[in-house]
């Protein structure tokens, strides 16, 4: 029953400079899984996937992925684990085509892990289909949060690192986008989703934690969030 | 001039802009995706020529030997790119942008004594191209088939590497780099082995570039900066990291001078004008036109973001008893000391104002320069020239000086203050090399490439004691002046200025008049300093002035730290003295002070005092 989790992080510390982010966070992901991490703007959300993909050097804990420690690897190693990651800020090559963007995020085929190839990224996402040749500089926000996600599933990913894909996107998209995380997971990919959209995370999450002032202070079912009018009221409401 | 003219000197700056796109473009690429300012590009240049010239002795002169040499030397100078880059730079990644500056600079140090080594000191002139060292009949000209052949290399080189970028993986990931290797990495791709590639496919153009000179150029240990400055002019003419701007840069500055050699001295309304004298200075004055124009080059877009660094640390004020002690102090040293030593000692409180007044510059007011020297050679020349030229007192001179030097820098620093980062760093540098080929070539006034003689002090200066007791006095004024200035209103300005632009203009600050007001500044303190220095030599020459001269000034300033104010005094002493010290006890002195600067950069990337506190605050923890 107590198949080990996916993910796994213990009492992660970081810093931003000399600023002390992350107190302690602990949290896991299963198999298969959608997990939302929840906060208001600054609680750390981001700043928690980039210690776990080591773009910001953890300061002390552990974080397991596939059963490795990986807080000390390097980002590109623990890539190559197949933990993708998407960036808040999208972070598309402006000056490359789309194909020349889902090009830079191809990685080896995974044993075991959804394969993903360009034909099926465009079924997942149609609109990128219509222009394969267009330089990522010159496509809208939507446009490019969806080549972002597509670009990290070029590397045929296990556990996708999801930063605020439905900031600041039309009711229309969120939608799509939110069609894009359920087909996801019907591939089988668990993913992490930071949001401040509660509404967004309750469409497509399992689970939930939330966190505030780089602590979690909530772990439970969708459901129990749900419920529980005070908790939201204390952590989420703006 | 006849139209047959013309067309020989725009086929003549065709051939010689072929290796120069090769290097500049092989630079573009390296800065693009590392952000490295790699100095020993011009190195790499050398080493092809040198390559070439040795594996054609070997070889032997058929067409297969020598075409064989040329392809062999440029991969051999590919891989000793990736030796530079595995041994060196992938260990300092990490280390702020001008601590890998300060390594590539004694990478030149050490690649010239292995030069000087392995091949001699000699010019060693190459064979013509077998096969090819007949002339082509053009409109009555005789041009040589070498140099057609070299313009059709460049478009072809051009293509090859617009296809590599474009149509392959790895160009893909070249260009994705450039803008943003953080993502890039953390989309699973292998920076440290991408890097790799990238210097060895820049070494390999650079090695190219230099083989395929062989026959037009002798190999000799002066191409190394020679070189670098023409790749820097042509890489920020065309714009940083565009490859195309690169070629399009070459054609213009290899055409340009071509011209300004054919043109020779034409005489208008009068007056004499020498265009072949302005070949040494054209490339810059194009430089310095563009810039003005295009901030980024002809096809160059702003520079992306550069990746966060951590804020400066809080520059402390060193007391006035530290200050006043160490006065003291060298104040007794002639008591103790022989002749030998005082001189040594002038040499070093000459240094440490000049490269303190670089420190002022690059650390606190953020604007790296490449050609300091500019301002310490014209305080210099203009001491000699006052006294000599125009028969004023020493005395007068000496104090006139450094005001000559800063009228240079207020028209220098109005250009470059405009520009930021890389861009004003080549800026500076070009106003450098135009400052020295004006030196260099006015004969009448400045001595041309002899200098000027008998600048030496009043009587009651001669003695070499009192004479150090003068430099003692003024540049330790000048220095304390300068730290005293960075605690002031307007020192405050001009470190917000550095750490966030935007913020300080929104606060009111008019940054540019106060950084071009630094420019000045250190401008004239530089001319104090050489001033000061020329009086103690008796002569100047060019050097004085040289690119070699501003490096010194960086490996001051690097050496003993940017991020400390004592750093750069220290770092001028012990670079100084190491100097002295190390060229009286070996003919390799450079590849001694390479070596002994790379070791510093790999073990203390802070410089020598930012590491010194580091290590004393360890151990105070563990005392602790």
């Amino acid at each position: 029953m107590t198949a080990p989790p996916m993910l796994e992080v213990k009492d992660l510390h970081a810093f931003y400079g000399r600023a002390h982010i992350l107190h302690g966070i602990s949290l896991e992901v299963r198999a298969g899984e959608v997990v939302a991490l929840l906060g208001r703007n600054g609680a750390g959300k981001s700043t928690a996937m980039k210690a776990i993909m080591g773009l910001v050097t953890p300061a002390r804990g552990e974080v397991s992925f596939a059963g490795m420690r990986i807080e000390r690897l390097p980002p590109y190693r623990i890539a190559r684990l197949g933990l993708g990651y998407v960036p808040e800020e999208r972070r598309i090559f402006t000056e490359l085509s789309v194909m020349e963007n889902l090009e830079v995020g191809r990685q080896a085929v995974r044993a075991g892990v959804p394969t993903w190839t360009e034909e099926k990224l465009f079924k997942l996402f149609p609109n990128l289909a219509r222009m394969r040749e267009r330089p990522g500089g010159r496509m809208s926000g939507g446009e490019q949060q969806m080549l972002t996600i597509a670009r990290t599933l070029m590397g045929n990913p296990s556990c996708v690192l999801l930063d605020e894909p439905s900031e600041g996107l039309a009711p229309i998209i969120v939608e799509e986008m939110a069609n894009s995380i359920r087909a996801l997971k019907g591939e089988g990919v668990s993913v992490i989703l930071c949001e401040q959209n509660l509404h967004f995370a309750l469409g497509v999450a399992d689970r939930a934690y939330i966190i505030e002032k780089g602590q979690i202070r909530f772990g439970g079912s969708m459901a129990e969030l749900a419920a529980n009018e005070s908790l939201r009221e204390q952590y989420l409401s703006v | 001039m006849t139209l047959a003219s013309i067309l020989i000197q725009l086929l003549n700056g065709l051939a010689a802009a072929a290796s120069l796109f090769l290097v500049s473009a092989g630079l573009s690429l390296i800065f693009g995706v590392t952000r490295i300012v790699n100095f020993a590009h011009g190195s790499l240049y050398m080493l092809g020529l040198y390559g070439t010239y040795s594996l054609i002795q070997f070889f032997g002169r058929t067409p297969l030997g020598f075409w064989g040499a040329v392809v062999l030397a440029a991969l051999a100078v590919g891989l000793v790119g990736i030796l530079i880059e595995v041994l060196v730079l992938r260990r300092i990644y990490r280390a702020p942008e001008l601590f890998q500056l300060l390594a590539t600079f004694a990478v030149v140090l050490v690649i010239k004594d292995i030069a000087l080594f392995t091949w001699g000191a000699e010019d060693l002139v190459g064979p013509r191209a077998p096969g090819l060292s007949t002339a082509v009949e053009i409109m009555g000209r005789r041009i040589p088939a070498y140099d057609l052949l070299l313009i059709a290399i460049g478009p072809v080189v051009l293509a090859l590497l617009w296809l590599l970028l474009t149509r392959t993986r790895w160009g893909a990931l070249v260009r994705a780099a450039t803008q943003d290797r953080e993502m890039v990495g953390a989309l699973g791709v292998d920076q440290a082995k991408l890097f790799t590639s990238v210097f060895f496919v820049g070494s390999v153009l650079a090695g190219l570039g230099g083989a395929l000179q062989i026959p037009r150029e002798p190999a000799n240990l002066e191409l190394d900066l020679a070189i670098i400055a023409d790749a820097f002019v042509v890489t920020v003419v065309g714009g940083l990291g565009s490859i195309g701007g690169a070629f399009l840069a070459a054609i213009i500055i290899g055409v340009a001078k071509a011209f300004c050699i054919g043109i020779g001295t034409v005489t208008w309304f009068g007056f004499e004008v020498s265009f072949s004298k302005l070949t040494l200075v054209v490339e810059f004055l194009i430089m310095a036109l563009v810039l003005v124009v295009r901030p980024y080059g002809l096809l160059g877009k702003p520079q992306a973001a550069q990746r966060a660094t951590e804020p400066a640390p809080r520059l402390q004020v060193p007391s006035w008893t530290f200050a006043l002690v160490w006065l003291a102090l060298l104040a007794l040293v002639p008591l103790a000391a022989d002749r030998y030593t005082t001189i040594l000692l002038t040499d070093i409180v000459c240094f440490a104002l000049f490269s303190v007044s670089l420190h002022f510059i690059m650390g606190p007011a953020g604007m790296v320069s490449f050609g300091h020297a500019a301002y310490f050679g014209i305080g210099a020349y203009a001491a000699g020239l006052l006294m000599k030229r125009f028969g004023l007192p020493m005395e007068a001179a000496l104090l006139l000086a450094p005001l000559v030097a800063g009228l240079f820098a207020i028209v220098y620093g109005w250009f470059c203050v405009r520009l930021s980062g890389v861009y004003l760093a080549m800026l500076t540098l070009a106003f450098a090399q135009i400052s020295w080929s004006v030196v260099f070539q006015w004969d009448s006034m400045t001595g041309g490439s002899n200098g000027v003689f008998g600048v030496w002090p009043s009587a009651w200066l001669a003695d070499k004691t009192t004479y150090y007791y003068l430099a003692l006095v003024l540049c330790g004024a000048g220095i304390v002046f300068l730290w005293r200035v960075l605690f002031s209103p307007f020192g405050y300005a001009l470190r917000a200025g550095r750490d966030s632009p935007l913020r300080a203009e929104a606060i009111g600050i008019d940054l540019r008049g106060f950084q071009w007001a630094a420019f000045v500044l250190v401008g004239a303190l530089a001319g104090l300093a050489g001033a000061v220095y020329a009086f103690s030599k008796g002569s100047i020459s060019p050097s004085s002035i040289s690119i070699a001269q501003s490096t010194d000034g960086l490996i001051m300033v690097l050496l003993g730290g940017v991020e400390t104010l004592t750093g750069p005094v220290v770092g001028a002493a012990i670079f100084t003295w190491l100097r002295d010290v190390v060229a009286r006890n070996t003919e390799f002195w450079r590849a001694v002070m390479g070596g002994v600067i790379l070791l510093i950069v790999l073990l203390f990337p802070q410089g020598l005092v930012g590491g010194l506190k580091v290590l004393v605050a360890r151990w105070r923890e563990q005392r602790a």
